[in-house]
């Protein structure tokens, strides 16, 4: 539970930095993940790219709520998209989807970024 | 970039199939629904309600663990995590209890408790099985619960050495539970888990330690959340107590008329 078996790489999208998450969202994965998010600088939204993640427990679900937390201190907006079925219920069961919105698609988040 | 979203559409269908997790996390639910209550156990507050995670409370986020380490010899983590789900109740500490599932600690279960509040206040509140692997599982609060957020409990190796440990990423319900935890609160907490876990220990025959770690993640209160208030388990508990004369009184009466 404490190796980081995620790695999180960052692209610059206009007023948005998308955070590609590839393999296993941990508790573990906490280094790496505020990494990703320093790497992000100063964007104004935080887009979080789910297609390639493989696994995630609750200790990740626990990183993503400590990452909103950073971001609402920021005033950037946290978004999603890629989620499965599976992961979207996983968000509206732990209500996390309250607070970050939910897209279908790369370009539907980042319009959104763009018109916030 | 009409490629990608192909590419986003292709990969989402193949998590869809491939979530390994999948039996692991509870089934989404909108409401909480209790089938069987234990005997002893009150069902007042949790039955109808909904799941309220740490960005749905009011007071301060914070993150707090508690740990507990074991040689390895004597369990492993796995080993751990089977004894602690299977024996859950028996290590709370005393005037405390939880009616764990007739399945036990299994996603999407419901467990209910009465717990002791300063002051010998009782509540009666719940939780939910959210997450159960393993190495770990997760209980998740219902709107009305002194906090608003999630209890994991874990096991791992380090160093040759079996360490347990519970984690609390959690902000008080309402205003009301956030004075109480300020003014002792989070004292009385830190020590309903120091007794956990040093009986979790105690369990396998070592005496060890309780390593304690208080982060707050969020120093900013909800002001939006306050009207939480009106699920607290506190105050709808201290009614159900001060109704009891009556629901007795009434009680004796109906009987007093069938016999009569």
């Amino acid at each position: 539970m404490t190796d980081a078996t995620a790695t999180f790489d960052v692209r610059r999208h206009g007023p948005a930095s998308v955070v590609d998450i590839r393999g296993d969202v941990t508790a573990g994965s906490e280094d790496v993940l505020m990494s990703a998010y320093a790497a992000a600088g100063d964007a104004e939204a935080i887009v979080l790219n789910f297609s390639d993640l493989s696994y995630m427990n609750s200790g990740g679900i626990g990183l993503l709520v400590t990452l909103l937390v950073r971001a609402n201190r920021r005033s950037q907006q946290l978004m999603a998209y890629g989620l499965s079925d599976h992961y979207r219920q996983i968000f509206e069961l732990t209500r996390l989807d309250e607070a970050v919105s939910i897209h279908d698609s790369e370009q539907s988040a980042l319009n959104a970024a763009d018109a916030g | 970039m009409d490629g990608m979203d192909d590419r986003t559409v292709e990969n989402t269908r193949e998590k869809q199939v491939a979530a390994r997790d999948a039996t692991y996390w509870a089934k989404a639910v909108s409401r909480l629904n209790v089938s069987n209550v234990p005997e002893g156990a009150i069902n007042l507050n949790v039955t109808g309600k909904r799941l309220a995670g740490p960005i749905q409370g009011f007071g301060k986020m914070w993150q707090k663990t508690y740990q507990v380490s074991l040689p390895r010899e004597r369990v492993s983590p796995m080993d751990l995590i089977a004894t602690w789900k299977q024996r859950f109740p028996d290590f709370w500490p005393e005037g405390n209890s939880f009616y764990a599932p007739l399945t036990g600690i299994e996603p999407g279960e419901v467990a209910l408790l009465n717990m002791t509040l300063p002051g010998k206040m009782k509540l009666s509140t719940g939780v939910m099985v959210l997450y159960a692997d393993e190495e770990s599982f997760t209980l998740m609060t219902p709107q009305g619960h002194m906090f608003a957020g999630w209890i994991t409990f874990s096991a791992t190796e380090v160093d040759g050495q079996t360490v347990a440990q519970a984690q609390v990423l959690m902000r008080a319900s309402d205003p009301i539970f956030e004075l109480g935890l300020t003014l002792g609160g989070h004292r009385q907490e830190d020590r309903f888990w120091n007794q956990t876990l040093t009986a979790v220990a105690d369990h396998f025959g070592e005496f060890a330690e309780v390593d304690t770690q208080v982060v707050c993640v969020d120093k900013r209160r909800q002001w939006s959340r306050w009207s939480n208030v009106w699920h607290s388990s506190a105050i709808r508990s201290t009614g159900y107590m001060m109704g009891a004369p009556v629901r007795a009184l009434r009680g004796l009466t109906r009987r007093s008329r069938m016999a009569g």
